[in-house]
């Protein structure tokens, strides 16, 4: 670093005048640049999110239609009465709820077991790692549209390899066609797509347990079963919250994935609530009674996270 | 391991452990292994049964990916003579003369444009910001902070609602600006949490000697903090490009001719009775095989970037 060789006038000036009147004369002031540099994304944020959303409250309380030039009414809150109301809309609700629970429950078990084998720091584990992990930054339509393929009976590889360790002909079921089996095809996709994200989580967490703990249980002779429940479990337990958190709202968000693979069908078995959401939307266009849908579903996510990210901190002080 | 140690787990645990993971692994590549195999086969190979694992590989697929066919009759495919391209002797088998390309070009070309449009914006803007908010007292910081976060819990098909009538009084709607500017604000969060992070790490010191140096504000920023935070930007605008790259929710609703990416249109490749499985596969695996390339280069940043940063090793 150089001194500034040569006093320019400015400078003099600075060194006469009171600190913060100095700053102002060699540049902009922190302030200032803290404003210009945060204001941009802030617009953009507000036009692109919260004014649509702003836009969504005031159009639930209507029964306006995108596809037609008719006269706008407000009818108060007659759309959410309605949604409320529906039994097709719990339906919908409970396949999220099954699919939720069900991806969530395998993946952190799956997810989980990887990440304590990986810590085993057994040779070459770093490229296995990598080797898992690539399902889940793939998109998922174009991924869940292939497995499609794997999925048909008789031709399909998973059927194949189904029956190839079960017996059972390849030809005689089919995963995304039958009503009792759909709902099991999207769980299956959405944890080959995102055990690896458990996965690294955990394993960052493992990684954070330092040596000396364990260490300490040796020498009290603790038993390995005792060490995992009291040292390890605890320890990773803050990372596992918190990968279950994203899964979660991830997955109630999720859309792509199960759109391409059965398309909500058959029926509306593995019809999940953003399906259902597009379907008024954009297909029935009834635009008011689907911003109230959306409205609700907001609150949903929200509160739940809230909730959540609570029970989170708690575990994290203990 | 030379040292002994008494928590490390013993070679045969190591051997377990190793076997299980590796057996996971090549389960779970399988897939992936499938669609690229597929792309490579012909119609037919790609339906037998049982599923073929060896095969003659041909650029079938390819060519129907890139191409639009027509059927021809056999007195007009002997006046045309002797195919003069390997692909189009490909197509001749079955009776068939290339009528001109297939969109996929376009889309593949729409998914770089909207990808690479967005991610400069999102990083750029996210730079910015993530600097005022890791260095400057900004009034209501975290409410900030948590805010631009909260953008991203909300379901995509319930902003695209609003965004849908949005973009058609702006006369948006199937635009690329349209896109790269929606793209750029889902991204945003992910930006600049990612980036506060990277900046974050990055010692005060270095800018307060810049400053009595005699730099600006500004000077220190562009001349201290940005080449420093190189690798951040950088894997920040991996993530960026890779989630544009995938983006299909907004894409399938809001695009249908001249701005669509390749997501939407993929899984519409038909053949002869119904879905072409290797073109399909074919352009998969030209869509997908980047990104698996991006995941391995970044492998060593991928936890922080999955979680916003909440998670870094």
């Amino acid at each position: 670093m150089t001194e500034p060789s040569a006093e320019s006038p400015a400078d003099k000036l600075a060194r006469a005048t009171p600190p913060r009147v100095a700053r102002r004369i060699r540049g902009l002031s922190d302030r200032a640049i803290a404003w210009i540099f945060v204001a941009p994304s802030i617009f953009l944020l507000l036009a692109v999110n919260i004014f649509p959303l702003i836009w969504t409250i005031n159009l639930s309380f209507t029964n306006f239609r995108a596809n037609r030039n008719r006269e706008v009414e407000y009818i108060g809150l007659r759309n959410y009465e309605r949604i409320l109301t529906d039994s097709d809309i719990w339906l919908t609700m409970q396949a999220t709820a099954h699919f939720l629970f069900w991806t969530i429950f395998f993946q952190v078990l799956i997810g989980f077991t990887l990440a304590w084998l990986i810590n085993r720091k057994f040779r070459g584990n770093d490229l296995w790692t990598t080797i898992i992990v690539l399902p889940m930054m793939l998109s998922p339509a174009v991924v869940g549209n292939f497995w499609t393929f794997l999925y048909q009976p008789q031709i399909g590889l998973f059927n194949y390899v189904v029956s190839f360790f079960t017996g059972v002909d390849p030809s005689s079921f089919s995963m995304i066609g039958q009503v009792n089996l759909a709902p099991w095809s999207i769980v299956i996709v959405d944890t080959w797509m995102w055990t690896p994200f458990i996965m690294l989580i955990c394993l960052a967490g493992l990684r954070s347990i330092p040596d000396y703990i364990y260490e300490a249980a040796e020498v009290d002779r603790a038993s390995k079963w005792r060490q995992f429940w009291t040292i390890t479990i605890p320890m990773a337990l803050p990372f596992l919250m918190l990968a279950v958190l994203f899964r979660g709202i991830e997955n109630f968000k999720m859309f792509d994935l199960v759109v391409q693979l059965t398309g909500g069908g058959p029926g509306s078995v593995t019809e999940l609530t953003s399906i259902n959401l597009k379907r008024e939307a954009f297909e029935k266009w009834r635009t008011g009674y689907a911003s109230a849908y959306a409205v609700i579903l907001f609150v949903t996510v929200f509160g739940l996270a809230s909730i959540y990210v609570k029970a989170l901190n708690k575990v994290k002080e203990r | 391991m030379s040292d002994y140690s008494i928590t490390a787990a013993s070679p045969a645990q190591k051997w377990l452990a190793g076997t299980l993971v590796v057996l996971y692994a090549v389960i779970t590549i399988m897939p992936l292994l499938w669609i690229i195999a597929t792309g490579f086969k012909t119609p037919a190979d790609a339906i037998s049964y049982p599923p073929k694992i060896v095969f003659d590989p041909t650029l079938e697929g390819y060519v129907n990916l890139f191409t639009t066919r027509t059927r021809v009759t056999p007195e007009t495919l002997e006046a045309l003579g002797e195919p003069t391209t390997w692909y189009d002797r490909i197509v001749r088998q079955y009776d068939m003369v290339i009528a001109g390309p297939s969109r996929f070009g376009e889309r593949f070309l729409n998914s770089v444009i909207i990808g690479f449009g967005s991610t400069f914006l999102s990083v750029f803007l996210g730079t910015l910001a993530a600097y005022a908010f890791s260095r400057f007292k900004v009034p209501l910081k975290d409410d900030l902070l948590f805010f631009i976060l909260s953008t991203r819990m909300m379901p995509p098909i319930a902003v695209a609602i609003p965004i849908f009538l949005m973009f058609r009084q702006l006369g948006l709607s199937d635009t690329h600006a349209g896109m790269i500017l929606l793209y750029t604000a889902v991204n945003l969060s992910l930006s600049v949490w990612l980036l506060k992070g990277f900046i974050d790490e990055i010692p005060r010191e270095y800018e307060e000697a810049a400053l009595i140096d005699g730099y600006t504000r500004f000077q220190a920023f562009t001349k201290v903090v940005l080449p420093q935070a190189a690798t951040g930007i950088a894997s920040t605008a991996i993530f960026c490009l890779i989630f544009a790259w995938n983006e299909y929710a907004f894409a399938v609703l809001l695009t249908s001719g001249t701005a669509q990416t390749a997501p939407p249109f993929i899984p519409t490749i038909i053949g002869v009775g119904g879905q072409d499985w290797p073109a399909v596969a074919a352009g998969a695996t030209i869509f997908l095989v980047p990104v698996m390339v991006f995941t391995i280069l970044l492998r060593k940043h991928l936890l922080r970037g999955i979680t916003f940063g909440a998670v870094r090793k």
